[in-house]
């Protein structure tokens, strides 16, 4: 994947010298081994730094919201989806963009290959489909399959679906992906049982919002949470408002959670929170046969009425 | 004051009569795989091996949230609508495991929670009750920046006693008279006088010392001119990735702000202390709707020249961060303390021009 990064800094390169666009945002190399950290490149001399490898998991789209400049944004599928949910729900401008397209092979879990390796990490660096890191005198080689972020392992839509321009071939996509193993078993739980099993999940919750900061459909000017008249939760860790808060921003982006994991990426605490938004997801797909951030032309289920709607409440 | 040797056999036994005095807290492994300082349970030990904790132990002295009042809003009640202090009922409390440089930010907290005008009593009271016994790090992590950043692997500022992994052994090493007691407790007392481990622990401390890889210079922070430097160019591009979240206040040992909430349940209430973040809009939202830090340069600005400007202006205490690399670790987007302090420290105002198109 990282082959894409030459066709990444020429494009960037050549809008940026042409004046198509005012930035392009990307990616720079981070300060520590699996870390990339979101960038800006104005003048076309500044595209040298921009990277591409499988640390790349951070979410672009979130980096559009109301942004003014024409912009060129380097997209892999799930960044195409949430920019299209963004432009569905005018929070940018479609002609605003020049959208560089990555197929993508998926991005790697950084702690499970902290987990995995066991030691200090010194150095990671990827062949086509392996992972080598690097310790103090040892070196371990995992298959690439074996370390992805969880999202990126059950992802069905690993090419863009909209760009002006790709920087590689497209993929094949991921057929007999089973998404919701893990939403039936919760279904499956008896609610005392799934009451426990979710304040167990969120017991080490701190209440950083990087989880709701992270996520590109989290826009609103001011929170629910960070309202104050009224004030609709408590501010503290009591779990009743620990819990309200997950469970509301989990029902804020239902139809519209493009399961690009940046949440759980950005967990400085490992809180598995797509658990709550792919139930939603995976409602919207069994009633409305939807999948959030396909098409420019269909609006989200939760924003239409249809006569045929299968639940009778609203009829 | 003095040196005790603890055969690490005998270990588990001392901490567990600790129990019968105080209320022990040390590094326990979650089933996420992180480790965070708990209330040890009886025939629970702390876990040693554990590098350092997901988050720092500030917690222990600062909670999150913390109840300062408690009040009834029935009228019925003859002391309605009357704050009454919630009791603390402070019991004596030991941290064993602590990491120097989580320890060393308890004395740059103190600066804020104990001044000559302002004393701040559950900070105190619960900072009075804590015995704190520390734990060197022969290994220092690959983050670990503190031998520039005020302290050191074997750094021994607001520890009661330094315990330092001797192999079979812990050297403890008693600094205070709250070490003396704890010692005396935990029956901690075969004084080392003949195997000469001063000089073995010099080396030790040594070897750590040169393990550690990162540092900062901090050299010019108070020199260069705030306003210069608060006008400086690179904050836009500092900024940009920050998604404003409060990980790196959370998750940092030195940070102390807090927000005050009533909340109130039916006819009862409570007045809470909550943890706050320089990184949330709100933290500077004004009553009149008008916010002084409304964008996010604004605040992850502030956030770095408080800890790296406005601090060492005021205190005259080194930088406010002791290099624990905490938020250097999981900051989400990876921003990187280091990398801004070099920025800040090596500004040149006179060499600034603008960039060209």
């Amino acid at each position: 994947m990282s082959e894409c990064i030459d066709r990444i800094k020429e494009i960037s390169e050549r809008l940026l010298a042409d004046g198509k666009v005012d930035m392009v945002i990307g990616f720079r190399k981070g300060t520590l081994p699996m870390m990339n950290e979101p960038c800006f490149a104005r003048r076309a001399a500044d595209t040298v730094h921009l990277v591409w490898d499988s640390n790349c998991g951070i979410n672009l789209a979130n980096y559009l919201t109301d942004r003014k400049e024409k912009i060129g944004i380097i997209a892999k599928g799930c960044d195409s989806r949430n920019i299209v949910t963004h432009i569905i729900e005018n929070k940018i401008k479609r002609e605003q963009l020049y959208i560089i397209g990555i197929p993508c092979r998926g991005m790697v879990d950084k702690r499970r290959i902290a987990d995995r390796f066991g030691g200090e990490i010194e150095d990671v660096f990827e062949e086509t489909d392996t992972v080598i890191v690097k310790g103090e005198g040892t070196e371990k080689r995992f298959p690439k399959t074996d370390v992805l972020q969880e999202n990126c392992r059950i992802c069905i839509h690993r090419n863009p679906v909209i760009y002006d321009e790709l920087a590689g071939d497209l993929v094949e996509e991921q057929a007999d992906v089973d998404r919701y193993e893990d939403i039936r078993k919760i279904e499956s739980m008896p609610p005392s049982e799934k009451k426990d099993f979710f304040s167990n999940l969120l017991s080490t919750c701190i209440r950083c919002y990087a989880c709701r900061n992270a996520c590109p459909l989290c826009y609103c000017p001011t929170c629910f949470v960070d309202e104050s008249r009224p004030q609709w939760v408590g501010k503290g860790q009591d779990p009743v408002d620990v819990e309200t808060f997950h469970f509301l921003k989990a029902y804020h982006c239902a139809g519209r959670c493009t399961d690009c994991g940046a949440c759980e990426r950005a967990c400085p605490v490992g809180i598995k929170v797509r658990l709550f938004t792919k139930k939603l997801e995976k409602d919207c797909l069994e009633l409305f046969n939807w999948e959030a951030g396909l098409s420019l032309d269909d609006r989200p289920p939760l924003d239409v009425y249809r006569p045929d709607d299968p639940d009778n409440f609203i009829k | 004051m003095k040196i005790i040797k603890i055969d690490k056999k005998t270990w588990a036994d001392g901490l567990e009569r600790l129990k019968n005095q105080y209320r022990v807290y040390g590094p326990v492994k979650e089933d996420q795989g992180f480790h965070t300082y708990q209330p040890l349970q009886d025939g629970q030990q702390p876990d040693l091996n554990c590098l350092n904790t997901r988050l720092s132990p500030k917690a222990i002295v600062h909670p999150q949230s913390h109840p300062m009042f408690e009040y009834s809003l029935d009228e019925k009640q003859a002391d309605h609508h009357i704050m009454k202090p919630v009791e603390a009922g402070e019991i004596s409390r030991a941290v064993v495991g602590v990491r120097p440089c989580d320890a060393k930010a308890f004395q740059l907290v103190k600066l804020n929670f104990d001044t000559p005008e302002y004393k701040d009593p559950y900070w105190l009271n619960a900072y009075a009750a804590t015995t704190f016994v520390g734990l060197a790090c022969n290994d220092p992590c690959s983050t670990c920046f503190c031998t520039t950043s005020g302290c050191g692997p074997f750094h021994e500022e607001e520890l009661d006693i330094l315990l330092i992994d001797m192999g079979e052994e812990y050297a403890a090493n008693i600094l205070t008279e709250k070490g003396a007691h704890l010692a005396g407790a935990a029956g901690w007392n075969a004084v080392e006088e003949e195997m000469g481990m001063d000089g073995r622990l010099a080396d030790q401390k040594q070897a750590a010392e040169a393990k550690i890889r990162s540092f900062v210079k901090t050299d010019r922070l108070r020199e260069v001119e705030t306003t210069a430097l608060y006008e400086a160019p690179f904050w836009e591009e500092i900024a940009f990735s920050c998604i404003n979240c409060g990980t790196c206040t959370y998750a940092c040992p030195t940070c102390w702000c807090f927000d005050i909430q009533d909340e109130t349940h039916g006819q009862s209430g409570k007045r809470m202390r909550n943890w706050d973040s320089c990184m949330y809009p709100l933290f500077t939202l004004h009553g009149s709707g008008h916010n002084p830090r409304s964008t996010k340069i604004h605040r992850v600005r502030q956030r770095f020249m408080h800890k790296l400007k406005y601090f060492v202006d005021k205190y005259d205490a080194g930088i406010q961060c002791v290099g624990c690399g905490r938020c250097v670790r999981l900051c989400p987007v990876n921003i990187d303390i280091r990398k801004v302090c070099g920025l800040m420290n090596s500004y040149d105002t006179s060499a600034c021009v603008c960039p060209t198109p």
